[in-house]
C-alpha cells in the first residue's frame, strides 16, 4: 500500500439525533446538529484551509485561516468554531477571504525558518501545504523582523525532538496532551509573541510530566515535534495497517515504512479500540524487533550447560521430535506438553494447541493466561455464561460511575486509561479499589470520589461489603434481577451476602478501608444510572481470584449494570492476545470456545477434522507441569513466546522444574530466561512479521499484517506446523488465513470470521456468527449467554499468606508505563531510559522503621526466596504494603512470590506475599548465582556443528 | 461633641498622602474629631480632599498635605472656617454639582465600609425590592432601563441576563469584571473603594435574576486597596446576612468569592477572565458558546463590568424608567467618564449620555494642565480612537462615538497636548497589543509585532507608500480576523492617528518633498 493519508475533517464528529441541512458554496450538505461548518464542508468534499484545527481535537479557532462568510451574519467567522445551522448559506471562497488567508500565512511565514528543502517535514508539512493553498508569493514584512528562528531544540526525548524555531503556536500539541492523552504536561508559556510551548514548568521534555504517548507529535502540523526516525531517515513512503502487540487494548497502527524499514508507528484514527491514540510502547518501542539480541536461526544443544549450536530448521525439528518421542516412549504419552502464548497470534496459538492435542496426543496445553486472567474466564463463565468482558471500550463514555479494582489503566492500559480519564473529566464518578494510590486516585483534573485502599488479599471481603450495603439499603435493581437472573441463585446469594460478617464495620476491620467509605462507594455505585467495573490482575491473581470475579459479577447483576452501553464487568487484559489465546482452546480442560474436552460432541468435531481420536481427559495446568517435572514424570515441553522463568511465581521452583526436563523447546525472539534451560531454540517472529489476528480485552478481533518479511525466513506458525511434521502429523496449512478458517469452522463464536471479513470490517468483536453477523459491542443484551444470570455466593476466605513478625510487610507486584511485562521487548528499546531497574516502593514510615533511606539497597525476603533491590520511598503506598515490578530478570521479583494459587484456576497469588525488608549491601544468593551462570547458559558456539 | 472629618481612603488620595493627613488631623484634633474614611469625590486635582461636616453641609479643603494641618486648625478649620485651601460646600463645587450621579451617588459621601451608612444613603433598597420580585421581573426591569455593558462592548445587560435566566442548568454564576486595565480609567476602582456594598448589592440582584448562587469578583492585582476593601465588604455582608443562604428569609442563596488577577490585560476580556478564574492561563476562548449559555466551569455565566452591576441597585430602587430617562438614543442612563492625561481637572464625571466631549474636556476638565493646546484625546482606552479638537462636539454615546471613529469603551478620556507624536502613539498601539496579546490568534500575536515594525519603517522612510499599504492591509486583517477585540480594535488608534495626522506617516520630510 502507498502511504495512507487519513482525511482530516478539522473538528470531531458530532453525535446528534437531529440533522441540519445547509448550503456551502452552493452545495447542500446535511450533518448532525452541532457539527462545525468546517467539518460539514469537509464531508461535502470542500476543503477549507486550516492549521490549528484537526479532527482529534475540539475546535480552537486560533489560526484564523478557516474564516468563511455566512449570509445574514456579520464578519468572517471561523468555520471550525461556528456550528452549522439549518438553512445556513456559507461561502468559503471569495476575494476578501482569500486576502485574509494570504494575510495570515504572510504573518506565519514572517516568523518561520525558510529551510523547507532541508526540513524533516518537507512533504508532510501542513504549514507548507497552506502556504501553497493560499498562494502566498511574498512576505512583505521581510524576514529581518523579530522572530524565533534561533529558538533552541530540545532533543531530550529519545524518540522525538522539539524544535521550537518551527513552532507556530497553534496549541495542537497542548490540546492533544489535554484532550487526547489527559496528562496535561504541556502548556503555553508567556503571552503574545513570546508565547511558547512549555513541557511542565519550562523543563526538557524528558524531565517533564510528559509520558511520551506521541499525541503531540502526531498533532503537530509542522516539524516542531518530529519523530527522530523521520529526521534521520526522511518521510516514509508506504503504510501497512496492523495491530500493536503490547497490552490488551489492541491499538490499530499505521506502520509507516521506507522499503522494509519501519520509520514510525502512527496510531490509526479508524482503529476502533484506540481512535488514533497511542502510548509510549506502541508508538515508539518497536525497535526490539531489529535488536541485535534477536536470534533468527534455530539452535540445539545436548545439555543446557553446552554452548548452543546453530543448525538448520530440519535438524532442529528432528532433534526436538526425537527427544519428545523418546520421553513419551519412556515416561508415557502424558509426559510432554506445552504452553501457548498470549503474545502470539490466534493462528499461532491454534497450531500449538493442535500440535499438542493431535501430535502429542494429550491435553497438556496451557497458556500464560493461567497466571493472569484464568479466574476471569472461570468467574464470568459461571455467572454470565461467557468467558469474556461484557463491553467495548467506547462503553466507558456512557458510564456515570466507574469502579476500578486492582487495575492501573494509566500505566498498564494507557490508551484506554486516557479514554477513561476523558469520561472522568466529563464528570463521571470514580471509585478506585487498590492498595496503592495509583495515578487515577489523583492526577490533573482527575480525583477519585472514593479511594478504597484495601489490604492486599481482602478483595472478596470488600466486594461483599459493597454488596451488603446495596442489599441492606434496598439499592438492588429488583426488576432487573427478576427479569434477567436465576431467582433461586439470587435468593441464596442475598441471604449469604446479608450475613453480618459482610457489614461495613466488619469489612473495614478486614480490609482496612473505613466503613463510611465502603458505604459511600456502595451507594454511589448502586445509584448512578450506569455503573461499570473495570478490573485487572489485582483481582485475579489471588487465592480467591475466581471468587472475586464472581463477586463483581454478582454486584453488577444485583445493581442492574449488565447488558447495555455504560455498564458491565470489564477485565483489563494484560497482554495483546490474552483473550484470543484463551478463546483458541489453550486450556488443558477446554477446546476452543470454552467447550470441555470431555464434551464428546465438541471433541468429535475436532476428531473428525484432524482425523484422530483426542484425549477426553483434561491435561496439566502450568503449575502441575512444573510439579510433575520435579516429580520426575514430566519430561518435555514446547514453550512458545512465554518466559516462565521470569514471569511465573516462585522462580526457584520453576527453575528446578525446567532443569528436570529432558527436552525443552523454546520458541522466542530472544534467548530469554526460560531458554537458559532449553535444548532447542526455535526463532520466533515479532508482530511486525506476523500475519494473523489478535483479540483484545473487548473481544475485538484485529488483523495483524506483516510489515516485513520474517527475519527467520519462516512464519512462526510454519515452524510449529513443521515440528508437527517431524512428529508425523501434517496440518497442511498454506497460509495463516487457512488457519483462521479452521478456527471459524470449529468454534461457534468465530463461525463467520475470516481474513476477508475482518479486512472489510476493519475489526469485529466476537461472537461473529449467524446470530451476530456484525459482532457484539455489548454482550448479554436482553439475555445472558447462559440464559439467566447466575448468582454465586462468595464467602471471604483469608489467604494463608499472612504477615507475621518475621515477614511483617505484604508485597504486591505490578507494572509501569514504559516497561512491558518481563521487559523482553521494552528493555531492548529506549524505553529503558524511564525505568532502568525495578525498585521497591515503600511507605516512608515503614522505611523509617527499618532504617531504610530513599535509594538504598534493601533485601526483600519471603518464605520462598530473597532478592536485593533499591528502595524508593513512596506516599502511594499504605503503611504495611510494599510494591515492586518484574520487568528486569536480574531483579528476580518472582524469586520472592509464593506457590499459592486461586482455588478454581490455579492462577498464582502474585499480589500477596509476606515479606521482610532490611538494608542490604550485597546481591542475594539467587541473584549472584544468576549473574554467575548467565553467560554460560547463553553461550553460542562460534561455528555451526558439523 | 466631636466633629466628623472625612478623609478619603481611595487609592488616588492615598497616593498623594491621605493617610499622613489623617494621622496629622487625628493627632491635632484628638477627641474633637471623628475621622471617617470615605471614598473619593472624584475631583482628583483636589486630593487629598478633606471634608468637614457642618450643619450647612460638608465643607471641602484640598489638596491638603500633612504640613497644612496645623495651619488649618489654627484658622478654625473645625468650625468650617474659610482657608486658602477651602472650597466651600462640597456639593456646590461646580464640577460635582453639574454631574448626574446615579451609580456614584454614594461614592465619597459615605463611610465606605459602614453598612448602616450605606443603608442610610439609599443602599439595599433595590435589593430588598428585588427579593420580592420574580427573576423574570428583575430581568425585565433591567431590560427596560436600557442598561448596556459599561465594560466597552455595550451589549444590552437585560438581554444577557435573560439568556442566562433561560438556561435550565441548576448551577449558574455571575462574575464582576473588575480587571480595569484600560489606561486612564479608574471608575471601577473608585466604586469598589468608595461604595463596595453597591457592587455586591448589584451582584446579589443579578444572582437572583438569573438563578446564580455564586458570584466572583475578578479584580486586577494592581488594585490592592480595592481588593482589601471588597474582601472586608464581603465579610461584612456575610455577617449581616446579605450573603449566604436564604438571604433575609428569601429563597435566594448567594455567595461571593474574590479572585485576584495576575497582571494580564487580556483577562479583562470576558472569556480570558473566566479561564483565569478557573485557574487556567488567561487566554481568549471562541464563541459560541457564549458565557450566558456555557461560561465558568461550563455553566451559564453572566459577566458584567463593575459599573454595569453598580448601576443595578439604582435601577431596581428607582425604577427602570427613572434610569432610562437619562441619556439619549440607544445610550440610556449615565456613564461615569474618567478624565486623565494632560488635563487641569482630572477625575470622575458621571453624566448622562449625550454630554459632548468638549463639555467633558474643557468645561469639566478645564483644558490641559500644561496650558499647551490639545492635540487629541483618546477615548475608550488604549484600543480607542484619537479624536481631534475639531470633533469635540461629538455627543458621548455608544453609536455617536463609533461614528466618530472612536468608542466609548469604559469611559476613559485621555488628553494629549500638541507635543505628542501621533505616529509614536500609533506605534504604541501596536506595541501595547504585542505586550498584552494572549498569543492565541495569529493576527494579534504576530500582526502586532509586524505592525510595530512596519510603522518603524514608515517613520524611517523606507518604502513609505508600499509600507503604508502593508500597514493598511494588516489593519484590515487584524480587524477582520482577530479572535477578540484586543487584536480587532488595535487598528482603531492606528488608523485614527493616521487620519488625524497624515503628515506624520509620510516618512522623513525629504521624502515627503519628493
Amino acid at each position: 500500500m502507498a502511504l495512507l493519508i487519513e482525511k482530516d475533517f478539522g473538528t470531531p464528529a458530532v453525535k446528534s439525533d437531529e440533522t441540519v441541512t445547509l448550503e456551502i458554496d452552493g452545495h447542500a450538505v446535511s450533518v448532525p446538529k452541532g457539527t462545525s461548518i468546517m467539518r460539514a464542508a469537509a464531508e461535502a468534499g470542500i476543503p477549507i484551509p486550516k492549521l490549528c484545527a484537526t479532527d482529534s481535537l475540539d475546535a480552537f479557532g486560533s489560526c484564523r485561516l478557516c474564516v468563511c462568510k455566512v449570509d445574514g451574519k456579520r464578519g468572517t467567522p471561523a468555520s471550525c468554531t461556528t456550528p452549522a445551522e439549518e438553512g445556513m448559506s456559507v461561502t468559503t471562497q471569495d476575494a476578501q477571504l482569500a486576502k485574509i488567508r494570504k494575510g495570515v500565512m504572510e504573518l506565519y511565514i514572517s516568523d518561520h525558518p525558510l529551510d523547507c528543502l532541508t526540513c524533516s517535514d518537507n512533504g508532510d508539512c501542513e504549514l507548507q501545504d497552506m502556504a501553497g493553498a493560499v498562494g502566498l508569493r511574498e512576505v512583505r514584512y521581510g524576514y529581518d523582523g523579530a522572530n524565533h528562528n534561533d529558538a533552541p531544540t530540545d532533543d531530550s526525548n529519545p524518540y522525538f525532538s522539539f524544535d521550537e524555531s518551527k513552532c507556530i503556536v497553534c496549541s495542537r500539541c497542548v490540546r492533544a496532551c489535554d484532550e487526547v492523552q489527559g496528562t496535561l504536561a504541556l502548556t503555553v508559556e508567556g503571552r503574545g509573541f513570546n508565547s511558547k510551548i512549555s513541557a511542565s514548568m519550562g523543563e526538557k521534555f524528558m524531565n517533564s510530566e510528559c509520558v511520551s504517548c506521541g499525541a503531540c507529535v502526531q498533532a503537530c502540523p509542522t516539524a516542531t515535534l518530529q519523530e527522530k526516525s523521520v529526521i534521520e531517515h526522511g518521510v516514509p513512503d508506504r503504510t501497512v495497517l496492523t495491530t500493536c502487540a503490547y497490552c490488551g487494548v489492541g491499538c490499530s497502527f499505521k506502520a509507516e515504512l521506507k522499503g522494509d524499514q519501519v520509520i514510525r508507528m502512527v496510531p490509526y484514527k479508524d482503529g476502533k479500540a484506540n481512535h488514533g491514540h497511542s502510548c509510549v510502547k506502541g508508538r515508539f518501542a518497536f525497535g526490539y524487533a531489529t535488536h541485535k539480541d534477536r536470534i533468527t536461526v534455530p539452535m540445539i544443544r545436548e545439555k543446557i550447560t553446552d554452548p548452543w549450536q546453530e543448525v538448520s530448521f530440519d535438524e532442529a525439528y528432528k532433534f526436538a521430535a526425537d527427544r519428545l518421542k523418546a520421553a513419551q516412549a519412556k515416561y508415557g504419552v502424558k509426559s510432554i506438553g506445552g504452553i501457548t502464548s498470549s503474545r502470539c497470534t490466534n493462528e499461532e496459538v491454534w497450531l500449538v494447541q493442535r500440535l499438542i492435542r493431535q501430535g502429542f496426543g494429550n491435553n497438556n496445553v496451557d497458556t500464560c493466561a493461567r497466571v493472569c486472567h484464568s479466574p476471569t474466564g472461570y468467574g464470568l463463565k459461571q455467572t454470565f455464561g461467557e468467558s469474556a468482558g461484557t463491553q467495548n471500550f467506547d462503553s466507558v463514555m456512557e458510564a456515570d460511575c466507574i469502579m476500578v479494582i486492582g487495575s492501573n489503566p494509566t500505566d498498564a492500559h494507557p490508551v484506554f486509561g486516557s479514554q477513561m480519564k476523558r469520561r472522568l473529566r466529563q464528570g463521571a464518578k470514580l471509585i478506585v479499589a487498590d492498595p496503592r494510590a495509583i495515578d487515577l486516585v489523583k492526577s490533573p483534573h482527575i480525583k477519585a470520589d472514593y479511594h478504597l485502599p484495601l489490604r492486599p488479599g481482602t478483595n472478596v471481603a470488600l466486594i461483599n461489603g459493597l454488596a451488603y450495603v446495596a442489599a441492606k439499603e434496598g439499592l438492588i435493581d429488583e426488576e432487573f434481577v427478576k427479569e434477567r437472573c436465576d431467582l433461586e441463585s439470587y435468593k441464596e446469594w442475598k441471604a449469604t451476602i446479608l450475613d453480618e460478617v459482610n457489614n461495613p464495620q466488619n469489612v473495614s476491620e478486614i480490609t482496612g478501608v473505613p466503613a463510611e467509605d465502603v458505604i459511600g462507594a456502595a451507594r454511589m455505585f448502586a445509584t448512578q444510572t450506569n455503573s461499570a467495573i473495570y478490573y485487572g490482575l489485582g483481582v485475579t491473581e489471588h487465592s480467591q481470584g475466581s471468587t472475586m470475579v464472581m463477586g463483581m459479577a454478582n454486584l453488577a447483576m444485583a445493581t442492574g449494570n449488565i447488558g447495555r452501553p455504560g455498564v458491565g464487568v470489564n477485565p483489563m487484559r494484560g497482554q495483546n492476545n490474552v483473550q484470543g489465546s484463551c478463546d483458541m482452546g489453550s486450556f488443558p480442560h477446554e477446546l476452543s470456545g470454552y467447550r470441555p474436552v470431555g464434551d464428546d460432541a465438541a471433541r468429535g468435531l475436532f476428531e473428525a477434522k484432524w482425523g484422530r481420536e483426542l484425549d477426553p481427559v483434561p491435561g496439566y495446568r502450568i503449575p502441575n507441569m512444573f510439579d510433575e517435572a520435579i516429580g520426575g514424570n514430566y519430561k518435555g515441553m514446547y514453550i512458545q513466546g512465554e518466559d516462565v522463568a521470569q514471569s511465573d511465581p516462585n522462580i526457584q521452583h520453576v527453575e528446578a522444574a525446567l532443569r528436570a526436563l529432558d527436552i525443552l523447546i523454546v520458541q522466542d525472539l530472544f534467548l530469554n530466561e526460560t531458554a537458559r534451560f532449553a535444548h532447542v531454540f526455535l526463532p520466533g517472529t515479532s508482530f511486525l512479521e506476523k500475519d494473523g489476528t489478535f483479540i483484545n480485552a473487548e473481544r475485538r478481533i484485529n488483523r495483524v499484517r506483516p510489515v516485513m518479511k520474517p527475519a527467520t525466513g519462516k512464519h512462526e506458525w510454519e515452524v510449529t506446523q513443521d515440528l508437527g511434521k517431524a512428529l508425523g502429523i501434517d496440518m497442511g496449512f498454506k497460509d495463516a488465513s487457512e488457519i483462521l478458517d479452521e478456527i471459524a469452522e470449529l468454534t461457534p463464536q468465530f463461525a463467520n470470521v475470516s481474513f476477508k471479513v475482518l479486512d472489510d470490517a476493519g475489526s469485529l468483536q466476537w461472537p461473529v456468527n449467524d446470530d451476530s453477523p456484525e459482532g457484539a459491542e455489548v454482550m448479554h443484551v436482553g439475555e445472558f449467554t447462559r440464559g439467566k444470570g447466575q448468582f454465586v455466593p462468595t464467602e471471604y476466605q483469608p489467604t494463608t499468606e499472612r504477615a507475621n513478625r518475621k515477614f511483617p510487610l505484604l508485597l504486591t507486584t505490578g507494572r509501569i508505563l514504559s516497561q512491558y511485562n518481563v521487559g523482553a521487548q521494552t528493555r531492548r528499546t529506549e524505553n529503558n531510559q524511564w525505568w532502568e531497574e525495578d525498585v521497591l516502593e515503600i511507605h516512608p514510615s515503614d522505611a523509617q522503621a527499618q532504617g531504610i533511606n530513599d535509594g538504598q539497597w534493601v533485601s526483600l525476603k519471603s518464605r520462598k526466596g530473597e532478592i536485593t533491590l533499591r528502595a524508593k520511598h513512596s506516599d502511594r503506598m499504605q503503611p504495611g504494603v510494599v510494591y515492586t515490578t518484574f520487568h528486569h530478570p536480574d531483579t528476580g521479583a518472582n524469586v520472592v512470590t509464593t506457590d499459592n494459587v486461586d482455588w478454581a484456576t490455579s492462577c498464582p497469588e502474585y499480589k500477596v506475599t509476606a515479606v521482610a525488608v532490611a538494608p542490604a549491601n550485597h546481591k542475594s544468593d539467587w541473584q549472584q548465582n544468576y549473574e554467575a551462570e548467565l553467560d554460560a547458559y547463553r553461550q553460542i558456539a562460534p561455528e555451526p556443528a558439523e | 461633641m466631636s466633629v466628623k472629618v472625612y478623609i478619603p481612603c481611595d487609592a488616588a488620595s492615598l497616593s498623594v498622602g491621605a493617610d499622613a493627613v489623617a494621622d496629622a488631623i487625628a493627632a491635632k484634633g484628638g477627641d474633637d474629631v471623628t475621622i471617617i474614611r470615605n471614598g473619593s469625590r472624584g475631583m482628583l486635582w483636589l486630593e487629598p480632599l478633606v471634608e468637614l461636616e457642618t450643619p450647612e453641609g460638608r465643607v471641602a479643603y484640598g489638596p491638603v498635605s500633612a504640613s497644612d494641618v496645623d495651619d488649618l486648625f489654627a484658622s478654625g478649620f473645625l468650625k468650617g472656617a474659610s482657608h486658602a485651601l477651602g472650597h466651600g460646600l462640597t456639593e456646590s463645587i461646580p464640577y460635582l454639582a453639574k454631574q448626574e450621579r446615579l451609580t456614584f451617588a454614594r461614592v465619597g459621601v459615605i463611610d465606605c465600609l459602614n453598612l448602616d451608612d450605606y443603608a442610610a444613603h439609599g443602599g439595599l433598597v433595590g435589593l430588598k425590592k428585588a427579593l420580592d420580585m420574580s427573576p423574570e421581573d428583575i430581568v425585565e426591569e433591567v431590560l427596560q432601563s436600557g442598561l448596556r455593558g459599561r465594560g466597552g462592548a455595550g451589549f444590552p445587560t437585560g438581554i444577557k441576563w435573560k439568556t442566562a435566566l433561560a438556561q435550565t442548568k441548576t448551577q449558574k454564576y455571575i462574575c464582576a469584571n473588575a480587571d480595569e486595565g484600560d489606561s486612564g480609567t479608574f471608575a471601577d476602582r473608585m466604586l469598589m473603594e468608595g461604595d463596595p456594598f453597591c457592587l455586591i448589592e448589584g451582584m446579589i440582584i443579578g444572582g437572583r435574576a438569573i438563578g446564580a448562587d455564586t458570584g466572583y469578583i475578578y479584580i486586577r492585582s494592581e488594585y490592592p486597596h480595592a481588593i482589601k476593601t471588597m474582601r472586608r465588604a464581603v465579610n461584612i455582608m456575610e455577617d449581616a446576612g446579605w450573603l449566604g443562604t436564604n438571604i433575609k428569609g428569601s429563597d435566594t442563596d448567594f455567595n461571593l468569592i474574590i479572585r485576584v488577577g495576575a497582571g494580564a490585560y487580556i483577562c479583562g476580556e470576558e472569556s480570558s477572565m473566566l479561564e483565569s478564574i478557573e485557574g487556567k492561563r488567561g487566554q481568549v476562548k471562541v464563541k459560541p458558546p457564549i458565557p450566558a449559555i456555557s461560561g465558568l466551569f461550563g455553566k451559564p455565566t453572566i459577566v458584567n463590568n463593575v459599573l454595569t452591576l453598580g448601576s443595578v441597585p439604582f435601577i431596581l430602587a428607582e425604577g427602570a424608567k427613572t434610569y432610562a430617562d437619562y441619556g439619549q438614543g440607544r445610550s440610556m442612563g449615565t456613564q461615569p467618564f474618567q478624565l486623565a492625561g494632560d488635563i487641569a481637572r482630572g477625575g470622575l464625571v458621571e453624566k448622562a449620555f449625550g454630554v459632548t466631549l468638549n463639555e467633558l474636556v474643557n468645561d469639566f476638565g478645564g483644558g490641559t494642565r500644561s496650558g499647551r493646546p490639545i492635540k487629541a484625546v483618546q477615548a475608550g482606552g488604549p484600543l480607542g480612537g484619537y479624536i481631534g479638537p475639531n470633533d469635540f462636539d461629538v455627543a458621548m454615546g455608544y453609536e455617536s462615538l463609533s461614528e466618530a471613529g472612536s468608542m466609548i469603551g469604559h469611559g476613559g478620556i485621555v488628553v494629549y497636548n500638541d507635543s505628542i507624536s501621533l505616529m509614536d502613539m500609533a506605534r504604541y498601539a501596536m506595541e501595547f497589543c504585542e505586550l498584552e496579546s494572549c498569543g492565541k490568534c495569529t493576527p494579534c500575536r504576530v500582526g502586532s509585532v509586524r505592525g510595530k515594525e512596519t510603522l518603524d519603517k514608515i517613520k524611517a522612510g523606507e518604502d513609505v507608500s508600499a509600507n503604508i499599504q502593508v500597514l493598511d492591509d494588516l489593519c484590515d486583517l487584524m480587524e477582520d480576523a482577530s479572535l477578540c477585540a484586543m487584536g480587532g480594535l488595535t487598528p482603531m488608534p492606528v488608523r485614527s492617528a493616521m487620519k488625524l495626522a497624515p503628515e506624520e506617516f509620510s516618512g522623513p520630510l525629504k521624502e515627503a518633498a519628493e
